[in-house]
């Protein structure tokens, strides 16, 4: 596969480690109350959805950056490629 | 430098940098050169741009080397770059930089977490097209890219039409120096 | 031997001979021959056995789909299984041999298989071989296997080299025929980045195997001329001998080019064949048709070939199977083959299926000597050597199927063709798209080389076509002669007849991937090339379905087998994977230490001295040394990362389970990592250099994975801390310098005072050694002892091991190994590697203070989970044997005294088991349940893989100074 990525363009998928549903993204507080919960289904829920899925990559041999690749699982095309770091922060992550 | 009574062993083990010509390619170590990292910290890229044009080094942008004497550098990450300068001179690479940078970047001293074998002569991209992804043919002088060389993560640098410097990790200069020297022979 | 088949024509160079012996007979061929076509021009059409009734078989086709011809090539260790004779190049000393025939290729005794056929229809393996079923593995199935198959390896290491590689291109074209050869002329002409690869020696497809002219050329020429105008583009890479195998995702095509299959051994250095990753922007399909068979009663025997390849030795190759030919035929392409046959001087009969003609039966033990026609209800028998079938040809749909795409069945043709957009940016051109006139090839190769072009914002040059035949393809599906009692062959290289597909429908295997399960239609080395759609016809005809209704068969890469060094490349045996060597590696070497592969990294292990003869004497003797006197050991390997920010410490609070923004400068900690599950990850001390300014050590396992973990953690969780991290494991070389005499030794290299009150335990500093070298030191420990570890840049590694040996001699300091190293921490009872093991967690490890729940760190919310602190689970324990003679093996499985040795009443597990010369006796670390309240109990360790049981003492898991005097001193 090829991932375009946002800074460098083109990039062999070789280059890349997978990790999955870019969810991931949306930790919850630890100290919150439910947190327990919570992080349950944080961890353990995902969707698996048979079209588009919005997943995490890493340009380990690379930038080093995080990816948040939007790929339709039926197909492997790759509609859309962000920063990891910027999709963060539009979600409201910060420190 | 200080005068102490240890002896340095180049990154392939010997005590001069290592050397072959395969065909119409030679191979070199290059031990000259101090490197360091730098990393704009957050919110600081333009007080980092701005010491760095004020002291000649230049921050070149994704993808992109670029040599300014007695500085050199090769993009890393975003707001991030790997500074090269001459060893003689700048041994202590973070001591060095630290004045120019003050507390707006984080700086690693490098210069011994690499090998640095340059890839000099005619014919490097049927060279290279053996050894990684990068399309040596029409890559730009200047082009600068990370990416996998059996089984390595190497920095491909192209510093003109005839020289490409492999940079990778200093444990492993045996094998990439075997990798290159066999698809060299495998090649010409 | 003498070319009894040779004649005139062709494109083979007859000024020279090449010599080559098929089993044992020496034969002459010419350059530009191919192994099955020397073999035809000698009169040899026998070239193999099938694979379940060892029919006599010969090849049917000329090309990469052929399914009988079949050999092994070269010998010795270089001996390659199922090499189809079509495809091989002739070289001076070819040798080849038949396969799965035994005495000989003449006279096989495991053709008692034929006259058996009635018990081997399909299933009846599956059918026969049932009771009892502890049978199959040891006895139905090794007979059933030696009896059946294709040739077998050589069982000796591979001695070529094989090569991996990259390309890029605007444009791939794969296959050299008309089509992709006008393609590439478009293209190439525009300036357009192009690669044009074809599995032949020889480019020009089907040009070369045919009479007409293009553009007042020869076929043959033209392609030539072609070619020639090619090679002179410099953005053009012509690709001969390379077969694309597969198309991956995004533009991305694997090929296989055999650079030296046609030398007898390859160029000294140089590889024998290189897997290319193609990187494409856009690509054509031009890969031509397969013809396929008509089945009637032993439509098997050597001779009978499929009319194009027939009409292909014959123009291409200057050979004639048989001086009398039959052609059987249902479309105006196979009576080309008669004419140009006819052209050629030999005796041709057609038998057209159109005009109601058709063959019923063949004859002849090794080779065809007679066919038997039926037309308008008369039958007759005439003598002929060979048979041309044409069933019609179908587009080489293959690559287009790879991403799952399922091709169109088109009337006109009776064929499939590639469906649109099956993978995004290749289009089909020429006959691989139906288009079957070479007018209609040249036409749509150009057109689909303009139609790239355009994609990639170049402008075509304009249209210049040469003249070429344009003739229709006028076909009437005609799949099987009915009505014989005999077996007619429909996959010859499975040995699936009409029957079997009868048999298959009979019983309710009517979808197509039960056919194929069924019956083995369309398996091993030619996938069904020829047989596939005629399978699928004759089940559509007893079903009553159309052909498209009943389904299609989706083929999957590689087009044509692939070796498994072409797939492994240079990563095998000693460059399997790249290793890293520490700063010491030299001087260990030197010392004629024993190393081990720790990942990619060579440590040593232990390092023997003059007289040791037992691994064991070594290491007593390393860790009795150090905990005498002073050891050293190179502990580079860990990782280690820079991390720097102002928000570094409260970075460091997220990823550690314990608090580290609170850590004073120039001190260490030890951490503790934790997944989100809340399990433990990995370890490590972290220093901190500055106020903004940590280094941080994990595992040498886990220090790519913590990197990865902290970038995420940096990136994904928390954007807009100021933290900067880089590797800088291979930019120090550290040492572990430990014992009671440690300082001592260090005090005489460093340049300033490091005195307990000046350095203390858990303490750095950056230092100058040796007269001013920049230096670090860390007084920590691994061992229990009095320990430092101290880094200096990379390039000095070697020269401070030296030193430190040199100026450890008034000491009798030792160099220690990864063994003694182990020894050390299970004395001490530090966890490593077996007690990390991704399943524990931090209170199994007698850690559990240590995760802070005053701050949400990764992994604390999870760890409090009840099943995740039960009472009654898991903790880790020292074990020792009762009598200190017996050994302890790790993996032994923790029971009370009495209970029997099943699940019910297993208590836990030792993880890490070493002998320690300290107390004499074997020692080892364990999780046991309630382990912290068993101390002193005795229970048993049982190892029934082992067989062994030893009676043991639960202790503390610290059997070494567990009040850390020494290491504090």
């Amino acid at each position: 596969m090829i991932i375009n990525h946002p800074i460098l363009g083109p990039r062999d998928s070789q280059e890349f480690v997978y990790l999955g549903d870019a969810a991931l993204i949306d930790r919850p507080d630890g100290l919150a109350e439910g947190a327990l919960d919570t992080f349950h289904d944080y961890l353990y829920l995902r969707d698996n959805p048979a079209g588009l899925h919005r997943e995490l990559w890493y340009h380990e041999q690379g930038d080093r950056s995080w990816l948040v690749v939007t790929r339709n699982t039926l197909t492997h095309e790759i509609t859309q490629v962000e920063l990891a770091r910027d999709v963060a922060r539009a979600r409201g992550r910060s420190k | 430098m200080a005068e102490h009574r240890l002896k340095p062993l180049c990154p392939l083990g010997g005590t001069s940098p290592a050397r072959a010509s395969i065909g119409p390619v030679t191979l070199t170590e290059v031990v000259d050169v101090a490197l360091a990292s730098v990393s704009a910290r957050l919110g600081r890229t333009a007080e980092v741009a701005a010491s760095a044009a004020a002291a000649g080094i230049p921050l070149p942008g994704p993808g992109r080397f670029e040599a300014r004497a007695p500085f050199a550098a090769f993009w890393l990450s975003p707001e991030s770059w790997m500074v090269e300068a001459p060893f003689a001179t700048h041994e202590d690479s973070r001591a060095a930089l630290l004045p120019v940078f003050g507390d707006a970047a984080s700086i690693t001293e490098q210069t011994d977490a690499w090998v640095r074998i340059d890839v000099t002569g005619e014919g490097l991209p049927a060279l290279f097209e053996r050894l990684c992804n990068v399309d040596l043919a029409t890559a730009p002088e200047g082009a600068a890219t990370r990416t996998i060389l059996e089984h390595m993560g190497v920095y491909v640098v192209k510093r003109g039409a005839a020289q490409v410097s492999v940079i990778g990790a200093r444990s492993s200069a045996a094998a990439l120096w075997h990798a290159l020297e066999t698809a060299a022979h495998s090649v010409f | 031997m003498t070319q009894s088949n040779r004649i005139p024509g062709g494109q083979i160079d007859r000024a020279r001979s090449l010599s080559f012996t098929f089993d044992g007979v020496t034969y002459q061929g010419h350059p530009g021959d191919t192994l099955a076509s020397a073999l035809l021009a000698n009169g040899q059409r026998l070239m193999g056995r099938s694979f379940k009734y060892h029919r006599p078989r010969g090849p049917i086709s000329a090309g990469s789909e052929e399914p009988n011809a079949l050999v092994e090539l070269r010998g010795g260790a270089r001996r390659e299984p199922n090499t189809r004779a079509t495809v091989v190049e002739l070289f001076d000393g070819l040798s080849a041999e038949s396969q799965n025939r035994w005495p000989s290729l003449k006279f096989d005794a495991m053709a008692v298989n034929d006259r058996l056929s009635n018990f081997f229809a399909a299933g009846f393996y599956y059918k026969t071989f049932m009771w009892p079923k502890a049978f199959w593995e040891k006895l139905y199935e090794p007979i059933i296997r030696r009896a059946a198959g294709l040739g077998s390896l050589s069982r000796e290491e591979d001695p070529d080299q094989y090569d991996k590689g990259f390309l890029h291109c605007d444009l791939l074209i794969i296959g050299a025929g008309p089509a992709g050869l006008m393609a590439a002329l478009t293209a190439g002409r525009a300036g357009a980045r192009v690669i044009l690869a074809d599995e032949d020696f020889r480019m020009g497809g089907r040009l070369n195997a045919e009479t007409h002219e293009v553009g007042g050329l020869a076929g043959a020429d033209w392609a030539a001329q072609a070619v020639a105008e090619l090679r002179s583009m410099a953005n053009v890479r012509l690709m001969p001998r390379t077969t694309i195998i597969g198309a991956m995702d995004h533009g991305i095509y694997a090929a296989v080019e055999r650079v030296s299959d046609h030398l007898p051994v390859p160029l000294p250095g140089k590889p024998r064949q290189i897997l290319w990753r193609i990187y494409s922007r856009r690509a054509i399909l031009a890969g031509g048709a397969t013809e396929r068979p008509i089945a009637f009663e032993n439509n098997d025997r050597p001779g009978i070939l499929l009319a194009g390849s027939l009409r292909a030795y014959a123009n291409r190759w200057g050979v004639a199977v048989g001086r009398r030919v039959a052609v059987f035929t249902n479309n105006d392409d196979g009576l080309r083959t008669a004419s140009d046959l006819k052209a050629k001087g030999l005796e041709v009969r057609v038998i057209d299926a159109r005009k109601g003609e058709e063959v019923v039966d063949t004859a002849g033990r090794l080779g065809l000597s007679s066919v038997t026609i039926r037309s308008g209800g008369r039958t007759e028998t005439f003598a002929c050597e060979a048979l041309a079938v044409s069933g019609g040809w179908n587009p080489n749909v293959n690559i287009a199927s790879h991403h799952r795409g399922r091709p169109v069945w088109n009337d006109a043709i009776a064929a499939f063709v590639p469906g649109q957009g099956d993978i995004p940016g290749l289009e089909a051109a020429g006959a691989a798209a139906g288009r079957f006139s070479t007018r209609a090839a040249l036409e749509t190769g150009a057109a689909a080389a303009e139609g790239a072009l355009a994609d990639l914002g170049r402008s075509a040059p304009a249209r210049d076509l040469p003249t070429a035949e344009d003739g229709p393809y006028a076909i009437t599906p005609k799949w099987y002669v009915g009505g014989g009692k005999g077996r007619a062959w429909i996959d010859q290289q499975n040995d699936v007849t009409l029957k079997d597909v009868k048999l298959a429908h009979q019983e309710n295997y009517t979808s197509v991937e039960h056919l194929k399960r069924y019956t083995t239609l369309g398996m091993a080395t030619d996938q069904g090339k020829t047989g596939n759609v005629l399978g699928l016809a004759v089940m559509a005809s007893l079903t009553g379905k159309s052909i498209p209704q009943t389904g299609t068969t989706v083929y999957r890469p590689p087009y044509t087998p692939v070796a498994m060094g072409t797939l492994a490349g240079r990563s095998r045996g000693q460059e399997f994977k790249p290793k890293r060597l520490t700063p010491s590696h030299k001087w260990a070497s030197e010392q004629g230490a024993v190393f081990v592969e720790v990942g990619q990294w060579l440590r040593a292990q232990w390092l023997p001295r003059a007289g040791e003869t037992q691994w064991r004497e070594s290491v007593d003797r390393e860790v009795l040394a150090t905990r005498k006197s002073v050891g050293i050991c190179d502990v580079t390997t860990l990782g280690k990362i820079d991390i720097q920010g102002t928000d570094a410490g409260a970075f460091l609070d997220k990823v550690y389970a314990n608090t580290f923004s609170t850590l004073a400068v120039g001190k260490c900690r030890y951490g503790l990592m934790l997944r989100e599950d809340g399990i433990v990850y990995d370890d490590g001390t972290t220093a901190r250099l500055g106020q903004n300014e940590y280094v941080m050590t994990t595992t040498t396992a886990n220090a790519v994975l913590v990197f990865r973990n902290l970038e995420y953690a940096r990136q994904c969780l928390y954007p807009d801390m100021d933290v900067q991290l880089i590797s800088t494991t291979e930019a120090w070389a550290q040492f572990s310098v430990a014992g009671p005499n440690a300082r001592k030794l260090l005090q005489k290299l460093v340049d300033q005072d490091i005195s307990d009150a000046e350095l203390p335990y858990m303490g750095c500093r950056e230092i100058t050694v040796c007269g001013g070298l920049r230096a670090r030191i860390f007084r920590i420990s691994f061992s229990g002892e009095l320990a430092y570890e101290i880094a200096v840049p990379t390039r000095y590694g070697d020269a401070l091991i030296r030193e430190l040996v040199e100026q450890g001699r008034e000491f009798d300091a030792v160099v220690y190994g990864t063994e003694a190293l182990g020894v050390m921490r299970v004395e001490k009872g530090h966890v490593a590697g077996n007690e990390l093991n991704g399943q524990s967690t931090a209170l199994n490890m007698g850690l559990g203070k240590m995760v802070s729940k005053k701050k949400d760190s990764i992994g604390m919310v999870l760890s409090q989970r009840e099943g995740m602190n039960d009472p009654n689970g898991y903790r880790l324990v020292g074990v020792k044997p009762v009598d200190p003679a017996q050994k302890l093996t790790a993996g032994s499985h923790f029971l009370e005294k009495g209970a029997a040795p099943v699940i019910a009443n297993d208590l836990g597990w030792l993880t890490s088991v070493v002998y320690s010369p300290h107390l004499g006796c074997s020692i080892a670390l364990g999780y046991l349940k309630k382990g912290d309240e068993r101390r002193g109990q005795r229970l048993r360790a049982a190892n029934l893989l082992a067989g062994a049981e030893v009676e043991v003492e639960i202790v503390s898991p610290h059997f070494f100074d567990p009040e850390g005097e020494r290491l504090r001193g």
